[in-house]
């Protein structure tokens, strides 16, 4: 591993590395938004996320290594539920890129990428505990912040909160 | 293979491998038992919960339960302004306040576009860097307290009370301090804190090496952490680790270094990463020397900023500070170097409000965490406690 290797120019590299994936998956992911904050894509066809992240990681000119973060977003407008991954190459090469999956609100689910990079598995059990949409093969869907038998998805902005929680009252 | 089953003997059989060959078996497995340890357990470091396995003395499978402490971080986000959550992060990780705020306004000021003074990210590294030093010293401190040794947990809180006793000098607060704001500081540091800060550090350096003696190079210390709970390099990047612990595992990888913010490009310090001939890579004592070896190079930084940090003619802490944050319609992710590792926000924001839309906290501890089902898988009772304490987690972080 180099010591001192400065990320710099990691938003103008990341545009290569999306186009190594759009090679591969063309329609399957959206056109490269090169915003200076936070260049990302979406995944179009989520059934293939998966297949995405396995490609991502070892392809040998993308090496995204390193999960950074997976958020869990409402798009209540749109109607749907989303995550946000942030990946990056750590100590390979320097570009980082952000990742968009999106499934409808209501019964829809996502791939889970828990087999891919091993920091999914609880990220993705967080953002079904605060959301509510599971992930499809992941080892152990279960909350992981709140308790078990936990009414709703708290991080929802239509979320009200339940009356009552084993005799206690909840709201304050 | 015929089976005998020998009367109120379970656990020993006779079986017959061939005509003339008969083997009496003894079934070493014992039963499996469930041990909770936690919430409540002194070495857990807070309010965790281990539901552990076990074989004997050695853990099979220790599943963590986590949320005692949820404080719904996120959700309190999307109800409160930009600043106001400012205090919100200092109750995350409650050990290294500062630099989690500086992982949050540095988040914050991707998104707004703020030119910062030259002064205050200066001064910002500092306090940041003394926070550091605070917070690796109750881990060192509580690590060793978790192996039976007392005396380097006095030493440690000693000397980190000196640092406590500096930062509420400066910001008023011991602990959760709110004083570094998106675009400025609460206040400029009082007359006279950058010769108590090298007074400080002239003193602590002494220390610091009589730490090590006392500690590090201890057998019994090092008997009880040298190759246990193993992570290597790959596997350790796959669960996402970051800070001492990645580097623990010998990658030299620091966002100070690597993925720089505020004026650290202009510091000379190095990223300490195990050598291999005190322990093995990997392993618990790599984590912990990486913490020790860390404070010196904070100390160095700390040296250095003072050196050439501005004057305070014409500075005012709060001239960058917006008087309304509303940064235009996007999305950050955006992070830090914390004493635990990455500590990173992602923000999304829409442009018109004042609050953001979502903001979620990528706790390093959470992530460092998760390696634990697979840390301990195998390891006797006792090495889990010294595994636990080799992550140097805070509760409040992992639950948020």
């Amino acid at each position: 591993m180099e010591e001192g290797k400065i990320l710099s120019n990691a938003v103008e590299e990341s545009g290569a590395a999306y186009a190594v994936i759009h090679e591969k998956f063309g329609e399957a992911i959206s056109a490269f938004d090169d915003n200076a904050t936070m260049p990302f894509f979406e995944v179009q066809d989520t059934a293939l996320w998966t297949d995405i992240a396995l490609f991502m990681r070892d392809h040998p000119k993308l090496k995204f290594n390193y999960m950074a973060c997976l958020s869990g977003v409402d798009y209540l407008e749109e109607g749907k539920l989303g995550i946000v991954v942030n990946l990056e190459s750590l100590g390979v090469f320097s570009h980082r890129i952000a990742v968009k999956v999106k499934c409808p609100r209501d019964g829809g689910s996502i791939p889970s990428v828990a087999g891919v990079w091993h920091t999914a598995n609880w990220h993705e059990r967080e953002a079904y505990d605060m959301l509510g949409m599971p992930f499809d093969g992941h080892p152990d869907m279960r909350r992981i912040l709140c308790p078990d038998d936990w009414e709703g998805w708290p991080l929802r902005k239509d979320y009200r909160v339940q009356e009552s929680y084993h005799g206690i009252k909840v709201p304050y | 293979m015929q089976e005998l089953e020998m009367a109120g003997q379970g656990s020993l059989r006779l079986s017959r491998k061939s005509d003339d060959v008969v083997v009496l078996e003894k079934d070493l497995s014992t039963e499996q038992m469930v041990l909770s340890m936690g919430p409540q357990h002194p070495s857990t470091h807070g309010v965790l919960r281990l539901e552990c396995l076990t074989d004997g003395e050695i853990i099979t499978e220790a599943e963590p339960y986590l949320g005692y402490l949820h404080r719904c971080f996120e959700k309190h986000c999307e109800h409160v302004d930009y600043p106001a959550i400012v205090p919100y992060t200092d109750r995350m990780d409650y050990l290294a306040g500062i630099n989690s705020e500086m992982a949050y306004c540095v988040a914050v000021e991707k998104l707004l576009d703020v030119e910062i003074p030259r002064r205050v990210e200066f001064i910002r590294v500092i306090v940041s860097e003394l926070n550091r030093i605070a917070s690796h010293l109750v881990a060192i401190g509580t690590y060793a307290i978790d192996l039976g040794a007392f005396t380097p947990f006095l030493f440690c809180f000693r000397d980190r009370e000196h640092i406590l006793n500096m930062l509420e000098w400066a910001t008023g607060a011991r602990m959760l301090y709110n004083y570094i704001w998106v675009g400025g500081l609460a206040y400029d540091v009082p007359a006279g804190f950058n010769e108590r800060v090298l007074e400080f550090v002239n003193y602590f350096r002494p220390k610091a090496l009589e730490l090590q003696q006392l500690l590090t190079e201890n057998e019994i210390f090092v008997k009880r952490t040298k190759g246990v709970g193993i992570m290597p390099a790959d596997v350790a990047i796959n669960y996402g680790w970051s800070g001492p612990m990645l580097r623990g595992s010998g990658v030299q990888w620091d966002l100070r270094r690597n993925d720089p913010y505020s004026i650290y490009p202009e510091l000379d310090f190095a990223v300490p990463v195990p050598d291999g001939k005190l322990s093995v890579v990997g392993d618990c004592l790599s984590r912990h020397l990486v913490r020790a070896l860390e404070i010196e190079e904070s100390l160095k930084i700390i040296e250095q900023c003072i050196d050439k940090m501005p004057g305070t003619e014409g500075f005012n802490p709060r001239a960058a500070v917006p008087k309304r944050v509303r940064p235009k319609a996007g999305e950050v992710y955006g992070r830090a170097e914390n004493p635990r590792g990455e500590l990173g926000f992602y923000i999304q924001s829409d442009g018109k409000s004042t609050s953001p839309l979502r903001c979620k906290a990528r706790s390093s501890c959470f992530v460092n965490l998760s390696a634990m089902k697979d840390l301990s898988r195998g390891q006797l009772i006792p090495d889990l406690v010294a595994i636990i304490g080799s992550l140097d987690i805070v509760l409040g972080e992992v639950d948020r």
